[in-house]
């Protein structure tokens, strides 16, 4: 766990070091980089096979909205014969709407739109969460309270019907970078406050202290020393996050409250609800299945990688039935002592 | 008493928050408040109107020459005096809440209360059962529910139990012919038609209770204090209650209060589908007519509703856990 090796305890006067490093060249270290960042992390994940599963579903959904849109011809209206049962003929798999439109086309042509709007709302609730948290777990007294305050106030709101209240105000676009943050408009905050009660954990541990003493700068320590430490339970609050967007968006699509300016699976779902009946009349069925079963099982994709992480970077679950586990903290204390930090950082 | 007086005054500043944020929002519709009343009013009463009727009519409502502070501090007082303003279709917006709420309080209580209930009962089954087939299968089934959404339960039990087979009903409260009353064909009535509504989010929510409950579970089940209780020979089932249970919740009961403004998202989705009049149906109808007023009042109320429950939850928190009751903060670190 030794933080940065530029500024070192012993002044950095150590001859074997700097000669080691002059040689490497910027390849090499690239390459190390690498391993350390992608591979090694990539290698764990591999290891356990919920994580494979879902790395395989997720990777498929990935290829369904980059290469499927490509191969997959983009839905019109009249592409073929109305409301077509699903695995009736082989040019519509999956059967068609009440005006002609290739389902299948239209749930891969759907992807793309949703795939950015789980990223931004993941990235955005990760980025606001760790900003806050760390910031407010590392500096303490005034600010943290500030923080701690407003982060309260934003948890308590409800959020699912700020966001419909926030859709109904504003003069929303279709953007689906714009629609997956006003989707994760107060989800930061539950995030944001177990982070920073594992920060309060990590800024008194021993070498945090060792880099305070060193003179070494906040930003610095907070980057280097602390966030590092938390990578693991960002990146499962990451996926568990990006799930949050997708119920979310497409709850919010069904019942017609977000703006669209291309097909997606809620307002598909929308149409086979209100406008074709399909939970009355079985010939529409379908046309509401297809949609929701993409949801479905990008929702367990994302399920089972949270779980897989969680497993893999928790101490708790590796170790739990040693009585070493020192946990106070109950709920969400998790992300101390023994976590394999070298894997990610 | 200080911890308690800390989450009060929490909970008020977070309702001015919330009405602040409410005027904010009125304040920034296309053309502003005046010009959406207008056009409102246009439509309801009208070409009839003058045009001079109508600035009377919107100045009656709405001062629009005062200053903005003075008309934020007009809002906030007719906010606190419970005045939510007058929805174009439904009337005084107070008093159709008034009325709804109580139904999605229902559905929204109950449903927590099952899903917790037996989420924390299965969990601790699993717990002690922890590696054996029963476990295996609760948690991959626990997995697969709580990741489908409510709403997807929702339209499947809608198709398959209220339109295809006609066991339960497609919407309503209660069965129009019935005067509303506390006798027992009315109360079966009610029930029956909250049923698939609770079941839709008790089904998809127990699981991630029953999760974590597990989890919990297997960790106080390997702590030194549960020998010590065995050693001094007290009953299993004691043990498991006292020890084992209360200590497992404990954790949880935290996520409970943020569960709270969680379900009532979901009953706000679930309400449309199953044509529940309760809060959330009045919230997405005043949003797909632009009806402002009945729009923010919605918010405000259901706001109100999960501080009260938040609230509530913190009250009791100090009867499950002693330790709360010392003042201290619980935050542990």
């Amino acid at each position: 766990m030794s933080p940065t090796d530029e500024p070192r305890t012993d002044g950095g006067v150590s001859d074997f070091e700097t000669v080691a490093e002059s040689e490497l060249t910027s390849r090499e270290r690239y390459r190390e980089a690498l391993d350390a960042m992608v591979l090694a992390p990539a290698r764990i994940v591999w290891s356990d096979w919920r994580a494979r599963i879902s790395v395989v579903i997720l990777a498929g959904y990935v290829l369904m909205g980059t290469v499927g849109v490509m191969v997959v011809t983009e839905p019109s209206t009249n592409q073929g014969p109305r409301l077509t049962g699903a695995f009736r003929t082989m040019e519509h798999p999956l059967g068609t709407t009440s005006l002609g439109q290739d389902i299948m086309s239209q749930i891969v042509h759907a992807t793309p739109f949703m795939l950015k709007m789980i990223t931004a709302g993941a990235v955005f609730t990760v980025g606001v969460a760790t900003v806050v948290g760390t910031l407010a777990g590392y500096k303490g007294g005034r600010t943290d309270s500030l923080l701690m305050t407003f982060t309260d106030i934003m948890l308590t709101i409800p959020g699912l019907p700020l966001v419909i209240v926030l859709a109904g105000v504003l003069d929303l676009q279709g953007d689906p970078y714009i629609i997956g943050v006003l989707l994760s408009v107060n989800a930061w905050a539950g995030l944001a406050r177990s982070l920073r009660s594992q920060v309060l954990t990590l800024r008194d541990l021993e070498y945090v202290e060792a880099s305070r003493l060193m003179g070494i700068s906040t930003p610095r320590i907070v980057s280097q020393d602390i966030v590092p430490n938390l990578m693991p339970y960002i990146t499962m609050n990451f996926v568990q996050n990006a799930r949050r967007v997708i119920f979310g968006s497409v709850a919010l699509y069904f019942l017609g409250i977000l703006p669209y300016n291309s097909v997606n699976w809620g307002v598909m779902m929308n149409k086979a609800h209100y406008n074709a009946g399909a939970a009355a009349s079985p010939a529409a069925f379908h046309w509401l299945l297809m949609p929701m079963l993409a949801v479905i099982i990008l929702g367990l994709a994302l399920t089972l990688f949270a779980q897989a992480a969680d497993r893999l970077f928790n101490p708790r679950v590796r170790a739990r039935h040693t009585k070493t586990v020192s946990d106070a903290d109950g709920d969400e204390g998790d992300g101390d002592e023994t976590q394999p930090t070298g894997v990610i950082n | 008493m200080n911890y308690v007086f800390k989450r009060l005054a929490q909970a008020v500043f977070t309702l001015y928050a919330v009405v602040t944020l409410s005027f904010g929002l009125i304040q920034m519709l296309p053309g502003g408040p005046a010009d959406y009343l207008r056009a409102q009013m246009r439509q309801q009463g009208g070409t009839r109107m003058s045009a001079e009727e109508l600035n009377r009519r919107i100045e009656a409502q709405y001062d629009v020459n005062e200053p903005i502070h003075q008309q934020y501090i007009d809002y906030m007082a007719s906010v606190l005096q419970g005045d939510l303003g007058e929805s174009v279709r439904h009337g005084d917006v107070a008093d159709v809440l008034a009325q709804a709420i109580p139904w999605t309080v229902f559905l929204l209580a109950t449903s927590l209360f099952l899903m917790f209930t037996i989420g924390v009962v299965l969990g601790a089954f699993m717990a002690y059962r922890e590696g054996s087939r029963f476990d295996l299968g609760s948690t991959g089934l626990s997995l697969v529910l709580n990741s489908t959404p409510y709403y997807v339960v929702a339209l499947l039990l809608l198709t398959f139990l209220a339109y295809r087979t006609g066991l339960f009903p497609t919407g309503g409260h209660h069965a129009s012919k019935l005067e509303p009353g506390l006798y027992p064909g009315f109360v079966l009535s009610v029930l029956h038609h909250a049923a698939l509504p609770i079941a839709s989010l008790v089904v998809t929510g127990f699981g991630g209770w029953a999760l974590n409950m597990r989890g919990n579970s297997i960790r106080v089940l390997g702590e030194d204090y549960l020998r010590v209780a065995r050693l001094r020979g007290l009953s299993e089932s004691r043990i498991a209650i006292r020890y084992v249970g209360r200590n497992a919740i404990l954790p949880m009961y935290t996520n409970l209060m943020i569960a709270i403004g969680g379900v009532f998202g979901g009953a706000i989705i679930l309400e449309q589908i199953f044509r529940y009049p309760g809060v959330g149906w009045y919230l997405i109808n005043a949003i797909g007519q632009r009806d402002y007023p009945m729009m923010m009042g919605t918010f405000i109320i259901i706001t109100v509703a999960v501080l009260l429950g938040v609230v509530i939850a913190d009250l009791t928190y100090g009867w499950i856990d002693p330790r709360a009751k010392g003042g201290a903060s619980r935050e542990s670190y």
